[in-house]
């Protein structure tokens, strides 16, 4: 296994230095560099949809409609399958394209979850106040969008009894999370109140280290990784795709499992 | 034997059409989705790669992971509706059970015995030899076998069932890159033997 990982970063700096990195043709042209070296696809050669901006907003296109697809199949009842301790992967993979000495480091005393958007109650959350949260545990397997994966034990609080507790408007189609070092993003309302869809604080039932996302992580075994925010601060209940870090650079916005 | 039948019942060998239309707009279909499937592949196999080696940028497609993404899921749509067509047609038809069964492994011995002695006949393009007809069995078998494996892997909680019975997730990635070789294999013989014998290229472009 390869250390790029697709998990939040923490600087800015870092932020953009990998980014360059793992796009090392920053233009809007990026998709389709290598297109035209692909021998059979010179089919398609004088073809507009080969042509720069105009594939990638094909792709795009298509992209969309595939998160589309993926909300049909979704099944709000359907368990991501579960795993015996023994399964767990040891250790598990750090994720973070960044040292594992550059992770967020937040302050446990000062921490505030901060809620906002359609929700009746918008008072911040302590983190004393969230451990006494009735908690839910899981073992399931994380699937990184590189196509690695691990088994992993989490323990934390439904993320739809939170919902509920605080009033949110479930009806809404997003819930949008944002995290300490900047990293953001959105997650359809159903998945949201997916009985595994978890506010985690906890790994293997031990306080979440640094390195898994201190103090809270979403964990979402119906999702890919980086569907997956670690150092969460803040939640907003809406009706606006305010969209996310990868998805935004091209990363299907569903990536559902 | 059957073909010179046909043939001859039909009167004027140049009419016969060896390829019905449907044929060759599936086939030129997959060829450019398989290829495209194919290239970007590779590149998502570069993320997180299963063996020792990775595949070429140069070759790949999609420049790096989120692009080869895109063009996979894409590519996707266009390989599965038609190969769906292509089966279900070559079903209805008969096409398959007349061009491809029966196999017999005596057979495939023989013309395999042929071909490594340049003595395999190929005048006829409209009736397949056993080898012929074990390769593109086995194609047809290997890209059910790419796209549910492929399945698994984009879907391992919806269609958990199905992953299962590759042999889970991590498993399923190996079929899934194991039918890939599969595929490559098979195009490199079968583009070398279109190239060795163009009329069977000139066939499948305008039929005849």
């Amino acid at each position: 296994m390869r250390k790029r990982r697709i998990i939040p970063g923490v600087d800015k700096d870092l932020l953009i230095k990998d980014a360059a990195k793992l796009m090392p043709e920053p233009s809007r042209r990026m998709f389709l560099r290598s297109a035209a070296t692909l021998g059979a696809l010179t089919f398609l050669t004088g073809c507009d949809i080969i042509d720069g901006d105009t594939a990638e907003n094909v792709l795009r296109k298509v992209s969309s409609f595939n998160d589309g697809a993926q909300a049909l199949l979704f099944s709000k009842t359907k368990l991501a399958p579960t795993f015996p301790e023994s399964a767990i992967t040891k250790p598990f993979p750090y994720n973070g394209y960044y040292d594992e000495d550059d992770a967020p480091a937040i302050d446990g005393k000062v921490y505030k979850l901060e809620i906002s958007g359609r929700v009746d109650n918008k008072k911040p959350w302590t983190l004393d106040e969230l451990y006494k949260l009735p908690q839910v545990s899981q073992i399931t397997r994380l699937v990184c969008v590189e196509g690695w994966s691990a088994i992993g034990s989490w323990q934390g609080v439904r993320l739809s009894d939170f919902l509920k507790r605080i009033g949110a408007d479930t009806r809404a189609k997003y819930v949008w999370f944002k995290c300490a070092e900047g990293y953001t993003n959105t997650i359809d309302m159903q998945t949201a109140l997916h009985p595994q869809t978890q506010m985690t604080f906890k790994y293997h039932n031990r306080i979440l280290p640094q390195a898994y996302g201190y103090p809270m992580k979403i964990r979402i075994p119906t999702k890919l990784g980086f569907k997956n925010p670690k150092y969460v601060v803040a939640m907003e209940v809406t009706n606006t795709d305010k969209g996310g870090y990868w998805e935004d650079k091209g990363y299907n916005w569903f990536s559902g499992l | 034997m059957s073909a010179d039948v046909a043939i001859g019942t039909k009167g004027e060998a140049a009419d016969t059409v060896i390829h019905p239309a449907w044929v060759r707009i599936c086939h030129w279909i997959n060829a450019i989705a398989i290829l495209v499937m194919i290239g970007s592949g590779w590149q998502i196999y570069d993320a997180s790669p299963l063996f020792d080696f990775t595949f070429p940028r140069q070759i790949a497609l999609g420049n790096w992971l989120a692009g080869a993404l895109l063009w996979h899921f894409a590519a996707m749509w266009v390989l599965v509706v038609n190969g769906i067509v292509y089966v279900a047609l070559g079903i209805m038809t008969g096409r398959f059970r007349r061009k491809l069964l029966p196999i017999y492994p005596r057979e495939v011995a023989a013309n395999i015995g042929q071909a490594l002695t340049l003595r395999l006949a190929h005048d006829d393009l409209s009736t397949y030899n056993a080898v012929q007809k074990l390769l593109y069995a086995g194609i047809i078998l290997t890209g059910v076998v790419i796209v549910l494996s492929g399945v698994s892997i984009w879907k391992p909680v919806q269609f958990q069932d199905l992953t299962t019975f590759f042999g889970g997730y991590d498993t399923a990635r190996y079929v899934h890159f194991f039918a890939m070789a599969t595929i490559v294999g098979f195009l490199v013989v079968h583009i070398a033997l279109a190239l060795i014998v163009p009329k069977s290229l000139r066939a499948m472009i305008s039929g005849k």
